[in-house]
């Protein structure tokens, strides 16, 4: 489970993220929906600790992400699409970030053949798809077999047959009982895969909710979400003026 | 829906884990393996090609077939940087912090790596370059016994400059982050400063890593000569020195690390 509690983040002058709170249950998957540039990464590479927020936590099972034992183990991310050497393996990529956690060697050949890269897992990365890097990415955050996962954007990139295995794939992770945060800005594909939706726009939260109870206020899902969106963006700019 | 418990073993990730974790890395590229291949062979190329100009025994040949150990030097000094620059270019960072967020672990796990493999490598071209250079002299001219004063020490210590350049690049690679600026400034504090500074301020020279490595650590004969301006730093000095500027990048490097966003 993933806990966020007043999260926030400046880059100077501009608030990133703003003082921001939501919890990722175990058993689900939870959505985590903003307009480009609305802080959903930025939140997430606080969740892992690589970016230090300004005020405010995270936790992943009641700790810091610092002070895990085994990371990999304990909860999987993938944030950007090319995390990796383009001179490097697919395999031994896996290899070296399953070396640090003590994860056992068969465990890479396990995640590669469950992505579907068993075949090329010994070509340069580089050469890899956009839709290639994805699974690779999607590769190393299982590799831990984590009880929870984080995935910015996994969907970009992959073609609809990716996009459909995707969705099955973090349903099946979910309903194993791990804690799933699936970023997106296409609210349409986060109505068929999560079963909660985190709404961020400029870094606040939006909305904590359901998609069901989301589409329940207008005639569309995704007309509801731009209602709030844009709400944000006008109150963000009376906040200005 | 009940929460799944992660399988945790007991302990914790340790260095021995970040080191066998940065170890893959290093290995798993074939710039690596080329870069180590011409860091040996350049060298031993350049002690063939100068064996001939020994014009007498003993004496200066000790540092003339090390002197294609600067080729090695620079091609450390850049291994080191790549390996710290090139997980910002790509972003395996994200991936390695993510893997492994006690930062300065991860920095001594790549200085262990890095360190030893050029510290390996730096000896192998050490040695290689010394009997290299032995195959080419003229007739009648005799190449040093290993045994003789100080030959032993000049072959060991020069090879052992690698690695301290090595490290000295990852330092700067982690306090610069970006590949080409960062070999430029080693290509610019090691080779283009060391040559330009050295030629014109002869009080400074003794401290210049490139003079280090050529006149202290590759030296078999005393530091002073009569007449001399200033003096050459003894063997272990320059070495001493060489190991503090590597400490200060590393430091530097450590403190960036630690402190600034992934």
């Amino acid at each position: 489970m993933i806990e966020v509690c007043g999260l926030t983040k400046r880059y100077g002058s501009t608030v990133a993220v703003d003082r921001l709170s939501f919890d990722v249950p175990p058993g689900a998957v939870t959505g985590f929906l903003g307009l480009n540039g609305s802080g959903k990464s930025t939140t997430m590479r606080m969740i892992l600790g690589l970016d230090a927020p300004d005020a405010g936590h995270a936790r992943i099972g009641g700790q810091a992400y610092r002070q895990l034992r085994w990371p990999l183990r304990e909860a999987g991310g993938l944030l950007e699409s090319r995390a990796f050497h383009p001179g490097r393996s697919a395999r031994d990529h896996l290899a070296a970030l399953a070396a640090s956690n003590a994860i056992r060697q068969s465990r890479v050949d396990e995640v590669l053949e469950l992505v579907g890269l068993q075949a090329v897992a010994r070509k340069r990365a580089g050469k890899f798809s956009l839709g290639m890097a994805q699974r690779l990415g999607i590769a190393a955050a299982l590799l831990g077999d984590p009880a929870v996962l984080l995935l910015d954007e996994p969907v970009n990139g992959l073609d609809a047959e990716g996009i459909r295995w995707i969705r099955g794939l973090l349903r099946s992770l979910a309903a194993e009982g791990r804690a799933v945060l699936v970023s997106s800005h296409l609210i349409s594909e986060m109505a068929l895969m999560a079963d909660r939706l985190v709404v961020i726009g400029k870094g606040r939260l939006l909305a904590d909710t359901t998609a069901a109870e989301l589409s329940g206020r207008a005639p569309s899902l995704e007309e509801a979400f731009l209602q709030i969106t844009g709400d944000s963006a006008q109150y963000q700019a009376r906040n200005l003026s | 829906m009940t929460a799944r418990a992660s399988h945790q073993p007991p302990g914790r990730y340790r260095f021995r884990h970040l080191a066998r974790m940065e170890w893959i890395k290093l290995r798993s590229l074939r710039s690596t393996w080329l870069t180590l291949a011409l860091a040996v062979i350049a060298p031993a190329g350049i002690a063939l090609a100068t064996g001939g100009s020994n014009t007498t025994s003993g004496g200066m040949f000790v540092s003339n077939t090390l002197v294609g150990m600067l080729i090695g030097v620079l091609l450390t000094g850049v291994a080191g940087v790549l390996a710290m620059t090139s997980e910002y270019t790509s972003g395996t960072i994200s991936a390695t912090f993510a893997a492994a967020p006690r930062r300065l672990r991860v920095l001594a796990a790549k200085a262990a790596v890095i360190g030893a493999a050029a510290l390996i490598t730096g000896e192998a071209e050490a040695i290689l370059s010394f009997f290299a250079g032995g195959m080419t002299l003229h007739h009648g001219i005799t190449a040093p016994a290993l045994s003789q004063p100080g030959v032993l020490r000049a072959i060991v210590l020069t090879g052992a400059s690698l690695s301290l350049t090595g490290l000295f690049g990852l330092g700067l690679g982690a306090i610069i982050r970006h590949t080409a600026a960062a070999i430029t400034v080693v290509v610019g504090i090691v080779f283009v400063g060391g040559t330009f500074i050295g030629q014109s301020d002869f009080a400074i020279r003794p401290y210049l890593p490139l003079y280090i490595v050529s006149h202290s650590l590759g030296a078999t004969g005393p530091a002073c000569l009569p007449g001399m301006a200033s003096c050459w730093l003894s063997p272990w000095s320059g070495l001493g020195l060489l190991a503090g500027y590597a400490a200060i990048a590393m430091l530097l490097g450590g403190l960036i690390l630690a402190g600034r966003d992934a």
